[in-house]
Parts: C-alpha cells; sequence; structure tokens
C-alpha cells in the first residue's frame, strides 16, 4: 500500500472512533424517557388556586404536544398507573397490575415516598370489583380522597386525588 | 399541581446493532493496521478475526433482542469498541517486543480468549439474573464473599506477590486478582445496606460552616470502611485498590443520603490516612515522590518514576493525531500492555483517539447514573450508579495515575488493559447494568405500548 493510503486509513481510524462517539450521543439524544413534568400554575399564587378549583380544565396545549397525558374522565373505570402529582415524587409514575400498592415511608412499600408527614404504611390502593380501592392503615395524619378523610376502604376512581402528607398521587389511564 | 405525562420509550434495539455495525468496523480495521505495519497481514486471519468478532457481537445482541429487549442500547456497541481497541493494541505492544526487544509475548492471544469468556459470563448473568432485586438477598452474602475475595491473597500458599503488591492468588498456575470481584460482591453489599440503613445515616447531627454534619454515633459503617482500606493499603500494598474500596463507598453513601458533609468527611478521613501512610510506610512515599517529583534527575535515575517519565514522553511522542498504529515505540515503557496502556493507546492514536476512548467510557458510566434514575426500586438505583461510579474511578485512578494529575497505582484500565481477572470482572459488570438497565425501560415500554 502507499504512503498516502496508509495516512488515510491512520487519520479515518480517529474519524471512526469519533463517528461511533458521535452515532451513540445521537442514539442517547434520541433515548429520552420517563416522565414531562409540567405546572400548571404561575407561582405560589395561582397553584394555590388551581388547587382550589374543581380540576377539570385541561390545558389544550397538552393535546398539542402530542404527548399521551391520559385524559380525565370518570366514565372508563380502567385505570392503568397510579401518577404523583405533588410532593417530593412528582413525576413519579407505577403502572397498575393485579397487585394491590403499599404507599409509606417504609421501603417495603410499592411506592416509597421520603415525606415526614406520612407513617411508614400509610395508606393501600387495591383492586375489588375490577374498580380501585383506597384504605387508610392507620396513619398518624390521615389520607385524604378529594379532601374526604378515608377510614373504611373508599372506591378510588380515576381523576381522584389522593393526598397523604405533601404528596398527591392520582389514577392515570 | 402539576400534570404528568409519560414519555414514550424506544427500545433502540436497531441503532444498537447500528453501532456495533460501526463497533465492528473499529475492531477489525484496527487490527488490520497493526497487522500491515507489522507485515503480518494475511487475509485468512483477519477475515476469521471479523467474522469471530461478527458472531460473538450478534449473539449478544439476539440474547439481548431476547432476554433483555428494553436493555440500553449504548453499552454493548461502546464496551466492544473500547474492547477491540484494547486487543489491537495489546498485539501491537506483542509485536513491538519481538521486534525491538526480542521477547517473544503471547498477550494478545490470551487476551483475545479473555474477552470471548468475559462476553459469555455477561451473557452468563443477563440469562441467569432475570430480576436484578433477587441479589438484595444475598447482600451480606455479597459482603462476606467480598471480604474474602480481598483477603485470599494473603493466605499463606495460595497469595502471590508480584512487583511488590500482594493481590494475585495462584490458581491451576493462573494468577487470578480476585479484588477484582470483590469490587463487584462490594457494590452489591453497599447496595443492599445502604438501601435499609440510609434513613439513619442521612440524620441530621451538628452544623459546622453552614454544613450539616451526620451524628457522631452514626460514623460507624464510615470508620469501618475507611479502616479497611487502611488495612489493604498497608498489607497488599496495593494503594489503586483502596482508593476504589473507599471511593466506592463514599459514592455510594453519598447516592444514598444526598449529604455532602460525608463526602467530606470521608474525603478528610483518606486524605489524612494517605499523608499518614506517606510518613510511616517508604514504599508509599516513594510512590509520592515519583509522582511530585517525577523529571527530578535523581528521583528518575534510582528508577521510581522511569515508567511514568516514559509514559509521558511515549504520549507526547503521539501529539494530537499519534504516530499510528503500529508506528510508535510503546515497548519503551514497562508495562505498556497493562498499567500504561493509556500511554501507549496516547502514543500510538494521540490524544484524538484517546479523548475518543476517554468519551466512550464517560458514555458508559452516563448510562448506568441513567438507569439509576430511571430504575424503580431503590436497590437497584444503588446498584446502577455503584457499578458506574466505580468505573468512572477506576478508568480516573488510572488515566491519572498516568499523566500525573495523582499518584502512580497498579489498577487496570476496565476492556482495555491486559488482564484476565479484570476482563472477566468488568464483562460481568456490563451484564448487570445491561440488566438493570432492561428493567428500568421496560416498564416504561410496556406502559406506552
Amino acid at each position: 500500500m502507499s504512503e498516502i493510503s496508509i495516512t488515510l486509513l491512520r487519520f479515518g481510524f480517529l474519524i471512526l472512533l469519533w463517528a461511533l462517539v458521535l452515532a451513540a450521543i445521537g442514539v442517547l439524544r434520541a433515548d429520552l424517557y420517563g416522565t414531562r413534568v409540567t405546572s400548571r400554575g404561575r407561582g405560589r399564587e395561582a397553584r394555590r388556586k388551581a388547587d382550589a378549583r374543581t380540576d377539570k380544565v385541561a390545558a389544550p396545549s397538552r393535546s398539542a404536544t402530542g404527548i399521551r397525558t391520559g385524559s380525565i374522565s370518570t366514565r372508563d373505570e380502567t385505570a392503568a398507573h397510579l401518577a404523583v402529582t405533588a410532593g417530593a415524587l412528582k413525576g413519579t409514575t407505577i403502572p397498575l397490575g393485579s397487585a394491590p400498592i403499599l404507599v409509606g415511608r417504609s421501603p417495603t412499600c410499592t411506592l416509597v415516598i421520603d415525606d415526614d408527614y406520612c407513617s411508614a404504611k400509610h395508606c393501600r390502593i387495591f383492586p375489588e370489583d375490577g374498580g380501585w380501592k383506597v384504605e387508610d392503615l392507620g396513619s398518624t395524619n390521615g389520607t385524604f380522597l378529594d379532601n374526604q378523610r378515608v377510614d373504611d376502604p373508599m372506591p378510588f376512581k380515576r381523576g381522584d386525588k389522593l393526598r397523604l402528607g405533601a404528596t398527591t398521587v392520582e389514577l392515570r389511564g | 399541581m402539576a400534570t404528568v405525562a409519560e414519555l414514550e420509550v424506544r427500545t433502540g434495539r436497531r441503532a444498537e446493532l447500528a453501532l456495533l455495525g460501526i463497533a465492528w468496523v473499529i475492531i477489525v480495521l484496527s487490527r488490520a493496521l497493526v497487522d500491515y505495519h507489522a507485515d503480518f497481514l494475511e487475509l485468512a486471519p483477519l477475515a476469521i478475526y471479523g467474522g469471530g468478532a461478527a458472531a460473538l457481537m450478534l449473539a449478544c445482541h439476539l440474547i439481548i433482542r431476547r432476554y433483555a429487549p428494553s436493555a440500553d442500547p449504548v453499552l454493548l456497541p461502546a464496551v466492544f469498541a473500547i474492547n477491540g481497541v484494547g486487543l489491537a493494541m495489546i498485539r501491537r505492544i506483542d509485536f513491538a517486543y519481538a521486534q525491538y526487544r526480542g521477547r517473544e509475548t503471547d498477550f494478545g492471544a490470551a487476551q483475545i480468549g479473555w474477552t470471548i469468556a468475559g462476553v459469555i459470563l455477561a451473557m452468563a448473568v443477563i440469562l441467569v439474573i432475570r430480576d436484578h432485586r433477587k441479589l438484595r438477598r444475598f447482600t451480606y452474602t455479597a459482603g462476606v464473599v467480598g471480604l474474602v475475595l480481598y483477603l485470599l491473597p494473603l493466605v499463606p500458599g495460595l497469595g502471590v506477590e508480584i512487583n511488590g503488591a500482594r493481590i494475585w492468588i495462584d490458581v491451576f498456575g493462573r494468577s487470578l486478582q480476585p479484588g477484582e470481584f470483590a469490587k463487584i460482591a462490594m457494590v452489591v453489599f453497599f447496595a443492599g445496606y445502604l438501601v435499609t440503613n440510609r434513613d439513619t445515616l442521612a440524620l441530621a447531627g451538628p452544623k459546622i460552616l453552614g454544613l450539616r454534619f451526620p451524628r457522631p454515633r452514626d460514623m460507624g459503617p464510615l470508620l469501618v470502611v475507611w479502616a479497611a482500606a487502611l488495612l489493604l493499603m498497608i498489607y497488599q500494598r496495593d494503594l489503586g485498590a483502596s482508593l476504589l474500596f473507599f471511593g466506592i463507598f463514599l459514592g455510594m453513601l453519598y447516592v444514598a443520603t444526598q449529604r455532602i458533609s460525608w463526602v467530606i468527611t470521608g474525603v478528610a478521613l483518606f486524605g489524612v490516612g494517605a499523608v499518614a501512610a506517606g510518613i510511616v510506610f517508604p514504599h508509599v512515599r516513594s510512590r509520592y515522590d515519583a509522582w511530585l517529583h517525577a523529571l527530578d534527575p535523581e528521583v528518575y535515575s534510582s528508577g521510581t518514576s522511569e515508567q511514568l517519565v516514559r509514559g509521558l514522553f511515549g504520549m507526547a511522542s503521539g501529539g494530537l493525531f499519534g504516530t499510528g498504529l503500529g508506528q510508535g515505540r510503546p515497548d519503551l515503557v514497562p508495562y505498556a500492555e497493562s498499567d500504561f496502556i493509556i500511554a501507549s493507546i496516547g502514543e500510538e492514536l494521540g490524544l484524538t483517539g484517546l479523548m475518543a476512548l476517554l468519551v466512550l467510557y464517560l458514555i458508559v458510566v452516563q448510562r448506568a447514573f441513567r438507569t439509576s434514575i430511571g430504575v424503580r426500586d431503590g436497590f437497584g438505583k444503588l446498584l446502577a450508579a455503584g457499578l458506574g461510579f466505580s468505573l468512572a474511578l477506576q478508568v480516573f485512578i488510572v488515566v491519572g495515575g498516568v499523566t500525573r494529575v495523582i499518584p502512580l497505582t497498579g489498577l487496570t484500565t476496565p476492556w482495555l488493559a491486559y488482564g484476565g481477572s479484570s476482563m472477566l470482572a468488568n464483562w460481568i459488570v456490563v451484564g448487570l447494568l445491561l440488566r438493570v438497565s432492561d428493567q428500568a425501560r421496560r416498564a416504561r415500554t410496556e406502559a406506552s405500548a
């Protein structure tokens, strides 16, 4: 082989190494996964107002983003996952199967919440009669379903807000 | 209040195949260049090498497609490319030893064997461990196994001392470095231990200089690990492994508790230990001397900094683009195929090639941390973060030592340097990372399907 082709191969090899690096970074760019959290209110004041309203106003722009948001409809009872909408774990989702979900601070729980106002085993969300129900497990600060305290098992429908400590969870389609 | 939307995930298997294609060209081209400059280029052996590499990579790809379909697509091609460059470089050093030194070595062929064994082990990890959470059951078993592995070289009759470091054991005439495997066992142990005990370790104690420090009575585990790292340094004369061991614990402790004060306490403790070791032990002090006064003629002629300085000269003669694969003199540096492979690569591929390799390491580590963020269970988070951090720290210790950023220590560069134990252990890490990343991304792909 001639000198020039060897030199070309020498630099070609370096270019190839960087081609792999850049291609890998390209793949990573297209590989975003997880959840996207969009804040609905502007600032604390607006957020407080948004809380006070019954939350049925879905921002129209959400459908335009092309992301499945799980529209809030109480007609469809089948919920596919549990989403945390407020608190330290905001943005976390858990897919729902047929197994009950324990929520609390203990590491043995399905949803482990790092929240000083939660109990170790705070509440349980479990499937019954084709729907989901929630019961309080004797927590210190209580579990609230749409501002109503949960004592006995209560039906937990899509769109209902379940509040425990500083955390709010919702059922999603 | 906020809305939470799931982002769709692609499994990325096709992207993985394409990246594996580029990695394959790198593997074959590097070997062809090495063979050409050694006047050794024949089509048949090269075709066997290329065919074998392609078969191995394709087999991995198919196994992952079948058994870990959502695993990270970038991990495997990056590791294969690093490994391929390492194989070519070690073969190149074999040729250089034969040509200039009259020394017949066969590191290259041995390393190919270790690579194949490593890849098979990684795939075995994926096939056997279907759920990484099962590893949590072996928390304390892993701790004991790790400890025993670290101590094995000290057993009389079994341990072998090579170049002043007592980190090898003799198994069927082959020397093995059990510390490499102990590293993985320790990450599993720390992950399991910290996930259950992090609440106590995160408790706030006294406030000093605006930083909340942990309570003194919770310092126990940190002190135990610190003492173990110091003992490792004293009895095995293995600075690198003790730094790696302590660093992994500190890194995982920080990930588990989010308290920067642990890192400050730990680094201060290690600093005290390192300075004290430098005062008390002459072999540690000579390492520090070689690092701080490497170019001092007195230190150089005494031989302590000779290897380091030769490595620096090698990298300097490589410059920006290198001398070209097969056109340098890597044989001038002692241990060019293992401890100083970074210097050999710096010489023949230049800064450009070395940086490409370092960015590939960075990508691997980044994927480990991304997996750690994505996976849901605390054990998996700590496991992935610990494995990623151990790789990052190991590369830093080696490259930092060779480039005189920190004192030189004898650690292997993952997948790159010659060494069977290191190759097997680091491929096991790849298998574990692929498994955890599959778990991290699978739930998402299923939810959005």
